[in-house]
């Protein structure tokens, strides 16, 4: 082929306009199909746009709500644990007349009498230190101040190291809800007496308190050392959700990688070409697109049902999450095992090593990071998880941290669930964000760990 | 707990069956001077399984049956005027027996009946625990001894550990298969213990959504018409697909044939992020964030606006799909072959015109399979719509309004006390069958397209 010439057409003169040159057409469209190219333009980048402001407003509005959570309204007070304003008989000591068994018993109902004994009494006499002479008045207003459940840490305290009765040690105790909330300014300052959840005694007794620096914003270990708490808020924490989703996770791992990875080792190594094959085929793909709701349908038909297993069980949420993740961690194995070239599985069979050999020896080995980083995704995506726990009960207030896969327990997405309904609005919107951004922070942890795995590890072929 | 342990033993069991049957191969081989037809790792795992694998096998049929059996012995054991009650009765008293035996204390005061089989109870309980092991113990050593005598230089240990090894594979690979079955057979079954209540052409075609929660026989059954869930599902839908689509197909658009490599590399990482958001964090930012603004604004504008309305619910899932949507659209558009747009730029075509012309048209197979998921993420979403869409089961058009959907009403209905004998539980079921096969057939659909599209360039 030769060049016959290298010359573009001659541009239409003026001259030319009048009779119809084929170019006319194209030249005078022309800046309005530029302008229509820059519109073209302009939207693609206008809907990149709107997605990267999506995830700007998403992460901004979560982290302004939640972050504030993580501090939490706490007196810093010396508590004199008087013996006297508890009611409560002193430390039985054991007489020479008794047997180990009658002092054991004496101990017992020592510490069972504690049960009736006035803790409240001795908050509120350690605020009335600081507080005007008429405060001791008004009993109620000055308890309220202090979450309830302070009372119940106190006479464990007691009850751990009675020799402590009759001293004066310095705690820290949360505040009520109410008064977190007022402090950071949650609560519309406007409103009259009666709508304000803080009588007038106790909003005048808040100020003072801060003023004498015994009541100050400090970091909350309450939120992931307690249990979630129905009567008292302010001391409700993640500690029960997050256990029982380690609980699930584990499941998931142990359960989910071992089967999902023989599946697609089959798959990609053995399988011959047939129907059987092309069955599996066809439901992994099908199951990777199923509803995760219908997995707790699942699982409450199957496991609860027939199965006759606990309720809110992390077991049952486990094997519910595991069936649920089992299409991706089998695909991304897939995925990991195909980038693995030929050559290296026939240099092997080429030595004489098996084919279970071979994938056992050199296949495995390679795909191990791969396999990982899979295993890490679909793990992330089932900590996410919600929908199915909700229908095998794991939505039930558990008031204890379960202590094996079988007791019952919650699950960190399923608590964020409950608590932003919880009544007490202004106080669990941002308790609810803080468990959010917890949420949401392992997930990163975990998929920057796939991340970190894959760059470390990839090999180009 | 016990199982926990009983597995473990197994597992050290094992171990040193392992180390025994590679011991003993090697002082066989030195012994006979002949040469061994596998290595004697492979005459351990031999040995190995042939020690674990019953054993583990008599574990599972005792954990499968051993709870059956002794609810048939502790209740043949009741007096004849409790084991006359009705079915639903009897598991009451049973369970209250077995909470007894397992040494939880129970509501109210125990009958001496209760105690007694109680006690029997924990007396089977420790027996067939017991039995267990004992079992479990002579088959391990049994095929421990057995596998021992088979050891010779002419066994062919490497071919049995590997079948061992490949049906395990199997095994593993028909688990997809066997939970599809599980799905479909338990959606089925509870569905037509649904339908036995009510008729199927009233769930389907009926256009009231009010099950109350008395079961009093077939009269006073209240509303289980389908019609309006399907209506709020498909109306979120269609929001949902009015802000994922544009965006997300411009997005790929953009992202593939006009950023520059430094803006990719930021920006797909960072919508992507999107996808991997849990939805409960949508349903919460909708509520709280979305849902609000929505109603000022229309306060503002003079129209009344929900907060938790279907707009608020669709808007939101829309932002979910958007990653979904563009990073698929990207892949596909990417796959477009360059000649096509050489071709077309070539011809004189600005950029935009021969994405337009060409580019789109080239795609849209794949494209429209890649909608087709997006809708299918979209029908089966649930948290996003729990928390923002108000559950209103009405049939009315106004997006503005509350409204509810198929999977709301799953969550509603199931959850708190599950009772499999009331139609409101069980109409959970049938719901769910009913948004797998919507699921399944836009799954399938999309699949077909995608699959038959990239026939034409490969």
């Amino acid at each position: 082929m030769t060049v016959v010439s290298n010359q573009l057409p001659p541009l239409p003169s003026n001259a030319d306009q009048g009779a119809k040159s084929p170019y006319s057409a194209v030249h005078s469209s022309l800046s309005k199909r530029h302008a229509s190219e820059r519109r073209f333009k302009a939207l693609g980048l206008a809907a990149v746009l709107i997605g990267l402001g999506f995830v700007a407003i998403l992460f901004t509005s979560i982290l302004s709500k939640g972050l504030p959570a993580f501090w939490q309204a706490t007196f810093t007070l010396p508590v004199t644990i008087d013996a006297k304003a508890l009611s409560i008989e002193p430390y039985p000591q054991q007489n020479s007349g008794q047997t180990d068994a009658e002092y054991a018993k004496e101990v017992a109902d020592w510490q069972a009498s504690l049960a009736g004994a006035n803790w409240a009494r001795l908050i509120q006499n350690a605020l009335l230190v600081y507080l005007p002479p008429e405060a001791a008045r008004r009993s109620r207003d000055v308890q309220r101040l202090v979450t309830s459940s302070e009372r119940f840490q106190l006479r464990e305290l007691v009850a751990a190291q009675p020799d402590i009765i009759g001293q004066t040690v310095t705690l820290r105790m949360l505040a009520d809800a109410n008064v977190d909330v007022w402090i950071k300014g949650g609560i519309d300052r406007t409103l009259s007496d009666r709508q304000l959840p803080l009588t007038p005694a106790q909003r005048q007794y808040i100020e003072i308190l801060q003023d004498r620096g015994v009541l100050n914003q400090s970091f909350s270990t309450a939120l992931f050392t307690n249990v979630d708490s129905r009567s008292s808020p302010a001391s409700a924490g993640l500690a029960g959700a997050l256990v029982g989703s380690l609980f699930m996770m584990l499941i998931v791992i142990v359960l989910s990688v071992p089967i999902g990875v023989a599946a697609a080792i089959y798959l990609e190594e053995f399988a011959p070409k047939n129907r059987f094959t092309d069955l599996i085929e066809v439901n992994i793909n099908n199951l990777a697109a199923v509803p995760s709701i219908v997995f707790g349908l699942l699982g409450a038909a199957v496991f609860i049902s027939w199965l006759r297993l606990p309720l809110s069980a992390p077991l049952v949420g486990g094997l519910v999450l595991t069936l649920m993740t089992l299409p991706t961690v089998i695909i991304a194995t897939r995925a990991t095992l195909r980038a693995i070239p030929p050559s290296i599985r026939q240099a092997a069979i080429g030595l004489g090593a098996s084919r279970v050999q071979t994938v056992t020896h050199h296949v495995l080995p390679l795909a191990l990071p791969g396999i990982l980083t899979g295993a890490i995704i679909g793990v992330a995506q089932a900590l996410g998880e919600t929908a199915p726990l909700l229908l095998i009960g794991m939505s039930a207030f558990v008031a204890n941290i379960p202590s094996t896969p079988l007791d019952q327990s919650t699950a960190l997405p399923v608590q964020i669930f409950l608590w932003q309904g919880n009544e007490l609005r202004n106080f669990f919107e941002s308790r609810t964000s803080a468990a959010i951004i917890v949420l949401l922070a392992l997930m990163i942890v975990l998929n920057g760990l796939a991340i970190y795995l894959r760059r470390r590890f990839e090999r180009r072929w | 707990m016990s199982t926990f342990w009983l597995i473990t033993a197994v597992l050290i069991l094992m171990g040193f069956a392992y180390q025994f049957g590679a011991t003993r191969s090697r002082s066989i081989a030195s012994s006979s001077g002949q040469k061994l037809h596998s290595l004697p790792t492979h005459y351990g795992m031999f040995v190995a399984l042939w020690c674990g694998v019953p054993a583990l096998a008599v574990l599972l049929i005792f954990a499968v049956f051993e709870g059956t059996l002794i609810r048939a012995a502790v209740v043949s054991s009741l007096p004849e005027t409790v084991q006359s009650l009705s079915a639903e009765q009897l598991n009451i008293v049973f369970n209250r027996i077995a909470s007894l035996s397992s040494g939880f204390g129970i509501a109210g005061k125990a009958e001496p009946f209760e105690i007694a089989a109680a006690a029997s109870m924990s007396r089977l309980k420790d027996i067939s625990l017991l039995a267990s092991i004992a079992v479990m113990a002579a088959v391990a050593i049994g095929g421990l001894l057995f596998a021992m005598r088979q050891l010779s230089p002419v066994l062919r240990a490497r071919n049995q550990v590997e079948r061992f090894v490949i049906a395990m594979l199997v095994f593993c690979s028909a688990v997809a298969i066997i939970t599809t079955i599980a799905i479909v057979v338990s959606l089925f079954g509870e569905a037509m213990r649904f339908f036995s209540f009510v008729h199927p052409l009233d769930f389907f075609f009926g256009t009231l959504w009010n099950p109350r929660f008395a079961t009093v026989g077939h009269g006073a059954m209240g509303g289980y018409g389908l019609l309006p869930l399907l209506w709020g599902t498909v109306l979120i839908t269609i929001i949902a697909m009015l802000v994922a689509v544009p965006v997300g197909l411009m997005t790929a658009i953009y992202m593939a044939e006009y950023a520059s490599p430094h803006l990719r590399s930021f920006a797909k990482p960072v919508i992507e992020v999107l996808a991997g958001i849990p939805t409960i964090v949508y349903g919460f930012f909708a509520l709280t964030v979305i849902g609000p603004f929505l109603a000022n604004a229309g306060a503002m504008l003079g129209i009344e606006v929900r907060a938790t309305s279907a707009l608020t619910a669709g808007l939101v899932m829309g932002i979910m799909i958007i990653p979904f949507v563009s990073s698929l659209s990207d892949d596909i558009i990417t796959q477009v072959p360059r000649s096509l747009r050489d071709g077309s730029l070539g011809l004189g075509a600005t950029h935009s015109e021969t994405i337009r012309r060409v580019v789109l048209p080239a795609a849209l197979p794949g494209i429209v399979g890649a909608f087709l998921l997006a809708v299918s993420r979209a029908v089966g979403e649930t948290m996003i719509v729990v928390l923002a869409a108000g559950n209103a089961p009405v049939l009315q058009g106004n997006p503005l309004q509350a409204i509810s959907t198929i999977t709301v009403t799953i969550v509603n209905q199931l959850t708190g006390d599950i009772d499999f004998t009331s139609p409101q539980s069980l109409v959970a079921f049938a719901l769910g069958l009913t948004l797998f096969t919507i699921t399944l057939v836009l799954n399938i659909l999309a699949l077909y397209i995608v699959r038959k599209y990239r026939e034409q360039y490969e």
